[in-house]
């Protein structure tokens, strides 16, 4: 071969790489966003659920106590006091079957049954937490109780709310879902279509293959962090106190953390099903143990350090730090250190067992 | 740069292939001059797909060498990809991806390309330029992943049998697109169980059956082969066919074999005129009523079933 036309070659290549991996990238998100029911259970799904559950958990007004009583009981000093008391709702009941009935499926969370004797008579589950703030309202009115023996000052500012929690968790959990379903799902199907063995026998570049996995990832990556934060900010009123670039960056870290290990969870099944059992088998045990809906500090101590190993975890919590507390980059490290371990690891071993055919 | 007429765009020697306990590929030899079309027939099961996977570099040999427009797949894999256009079994094409942005995505691998109009007229798919993938019956479904092996501009086509499944009509679309990539000087090989396409498009056929190769040539040389000059058959009516006896018919004048198949015989004969008029009277004379009686010249799908005593369709 001429050297001459090696060089003009070379000289071309770059650009078609570029153009490449822009046809790659634009047909990976096509093909996404015309499935409607893709991008709402990859997309839409996780961010509604973030929107239920922050809506849910928003609430300032203290919950109430469920008290039943039968209809015939007669008003007393108790039961005039139960009816004032803002924080108890009351129910009356025909018979005692029915308010036992209610009382089972946890509808209320006390039964009075003898308010006139004395003592009063009542029915409980000692194991709901409910029954026993219900208890509390009864000694109060019975008077047993003084609530002003104890100088109260109320959790109400922004930051350090249930819902302050909860957010940056519901954005790591949506983060996770969305990069391991996104590549995970997508690989799957290309194989199982025989596409991916058909794209082996072009000139492409596998690099530009899984690179423009990668772009189209980015390009949801951004709507999903940007419709979401806004949601947090505005809506639930979660605060961000540490830089948005840091923010930015842990977030696209841990996201690309998440694409590797659907990659890698993808780099051998045949088929979508397979896919999908091994992306639920990964997810199950973060969605449990990184602490999205509560802390993991609640776990047995031995499996601390697991937990905190798991990239969800170390995504949530320096999520967290930046939201909640403002903290630096280098309060955070130790996170950003675990995520870049599941980012470079999963790679390294999804190319080195991708099966392409 | 076209390769000078007489040269090999392909060949492959002693190729093998062995998955665990079985031998697909029983030490092929196979060469594809440039400019002509080569079908590789068989029955299911023969090797042919895995032959082609290993020649399109999918699948390693075992052993033997393979060369593809003189370059090996070792070593200059990229630049054979760059020159060949190759059409899988059953490939899927993105549903929700309309026909000209499967071109362009495929476009996009190649240094040199056919503007996708081009590609698109040649495939007779110009009116489905923007229709879903998902809308495409199965022969424009084939006919797009033909124009998506031609939109590269390669010398040298593969086609893993490219009509299974499609009705007559379509069939028939394919075959004038692959003829018309040879009129423009391209080189093909195929393969098929399909005599009828193998003898339509094909310059020469190599028939294999359990990995190897059990006959090659043009297909007019290959049927010459059989050295008949009809194929004779004729189904006895019901209850009389038990009074031919194969000995009998065998010694008749032109007879060279003798098939049952069912209730059917099969007769090969040299000399149609002097075979029929025995047949006839020997009928007569065992008492075997006849309920019918065919004979036409001798097709590759006779060849195949000479050579191996079964059908290439149902392998």
């Amino acid at each position: 071969m001429a050297s001459g036309h090696d060089v003009s070659r070379g000289a071309s290549r770059q650009a078609l790489r570029w153009k490449e991996v822009r046809e790659l990238s634009r047909h990976r998100t096509l093909a996404f966003i015309r499935q409607p029911e893709a991008v709402f259970w990859v997309f839409a799904f996780p961010m509604v659920l973030a929107a239920v559950l922050g809506f849910a958990f928003q609430s300032g007004e203290p919950a109430k106590s469920h008290i039943a009583l039968l209809e015939g009981a007669h008003a007393n000093r108790l039961l005039e006091r139960l009816t004032a008391d803002e924080r108890v709702e009351l129910t009356r009941f025909p018979d005692v079957a029915a308010a036992e009935r209610a009382l089972r499926s946890g509808k209320v969370d006390l039964f009075l049954t003898d308010p006139a004797a004395s003592p009063p008579a009542l029915r409980l589950d000692p194991v709901r937490a409910e029954a026993e703030s219900a208890r509390l309202r009864v000694l109060v009115a019975l008077g047993e109780l003084d609530e002003d023996a104890l100088a109260l000052d109320t959790v109400e500012e922004k930051g350090s709310r249930y819902v302050d929690f909860l957010f940056p968790g519901l954005l790591g959990m949506n983060l996770m879902g969305t990069g391991l379903w996104a590549i995970g799902f997508a690989i799957a199907e290309l194989r199982q279509r025989k596409i991916l063995k058909r794209l082996l026998v072009t000139p492409m570049r596998k690099s530009s293959f899984l690179a423009s996995f990668l772009v189209s990832r980015l390009f949801f990556l951004v709507l999903e962090l940007v419709l979401l934060t806004a949601f947090g900010f505005w809506v639930l009123d979660v605060p961000l106190r540490g830089s948005i670039v840091l923010f930015a960056l842990v977030s696209l870290l841990g996201a690309t953390a998440f694409a590797g290990l659907g990659l890698l969870c993808a780099s051998r099944v045949k088929t979508i099903e397979g896919v999908s059992g091994m992306l639920n088998l990964v997810m199950m045990p973060m969605w449990l143990g990184s602490g999205v809906f509560f802390s993991y500090e609640r776990f047995p101590d031995a499996v601390q350090p697991l937990l905190r190993a798991l990239p969800l975890t170390a995504l949530n919590d320096a999520l967290r730090e930046l939201m909640l507390d403002g903290s630096g980059v280098r309060d955070i490290l130790p996170e950003v250190l675990v995520l870049a371990l599941w980012l470079v690891v999963p790679f390294v071993v999804a190319l080195r067992v991708f099966r392409w055919s | 740069m076209r390769p000078v007429p007489a040269a090999l765009a392909l060949s492959a020697r002693s190729l093998v292939k062995r998955f665990d306990d079985l031998t697909a590929v029983d030490g092929l030899d196979l060469d594809v001059h440039a400019g002509t079309c080569l079908a590789l027939l068989g029955p299911n099961g023969a090797g042919k797909t895995t032959t082609i996977e290993m020649l399109e570099g999918l699948t390693q040999p075992t052993s033997g060498s393979i060369e593809v427009l003189g370059l090996q797949w070792n070593g200059s894999a990229n630049a054979i990809r760059e020159r060949i256009g190759v059409q899988l079994q059953d490939t899927k094409l993105q549903e929700k991806i309309t026909t000209f942005e499967t071109l362009r995505l495929f476009q996009s691998f190649y240094d040199a390309v056919r503007p996708i109009d081009e590609v698109l007229e040649m495939v007779g798919m110009t009116e489905k330029r923007g229709a879903r993938v998902e809308t495409l019956s199965g022969g424009q479904h084939q006919r797009l992943t033909l124009a998506c092996a031609l939109v590269g501009r390669p010398e040298l086509l593969f086609l893993d049998e490219p009509t299974t499944g499609l009705d007559p009509q379509a069939r028939r679309r394919v075959w004038e697109i692959v003829e018309t990539f040879k009129t423009e000087g391209g080189t093909v090989l195929l393969t098929t169980h399909y005599m009828e396409e193998a003898q339509r498009l094909a310059d020469r056929v190599v028939i294999v059956d359990a990995g190897r190769v059990i006959a090659e040539g043009t297909p007019s040389e290959v049927i010459a082969g059989l050295e008949a000059e009809s194929i004779v058959e004729l189904f006895p009516a019901g209850g009389t066919a038990e009074r031919l006896a194969d000995d009998a018919l065998l010694v008749l004048p032109g007879v060279r074999e003798v098939r049952r198949e069912g209730s059917g015989v099969t007769l090969v004969v040299t000399d149609t005129q002097a075979s029929v008029g025995a047949l006839l009277a020997h009928l007569g004379e065992v008492g075997v009523a006849l309920e019918s009686l065919q004979t036409h010249a001798p097709t590759l799908e006779d060849v195949f079933m000479d050579l191996t005593g079964k059908h290439l369709r149902d392998g």
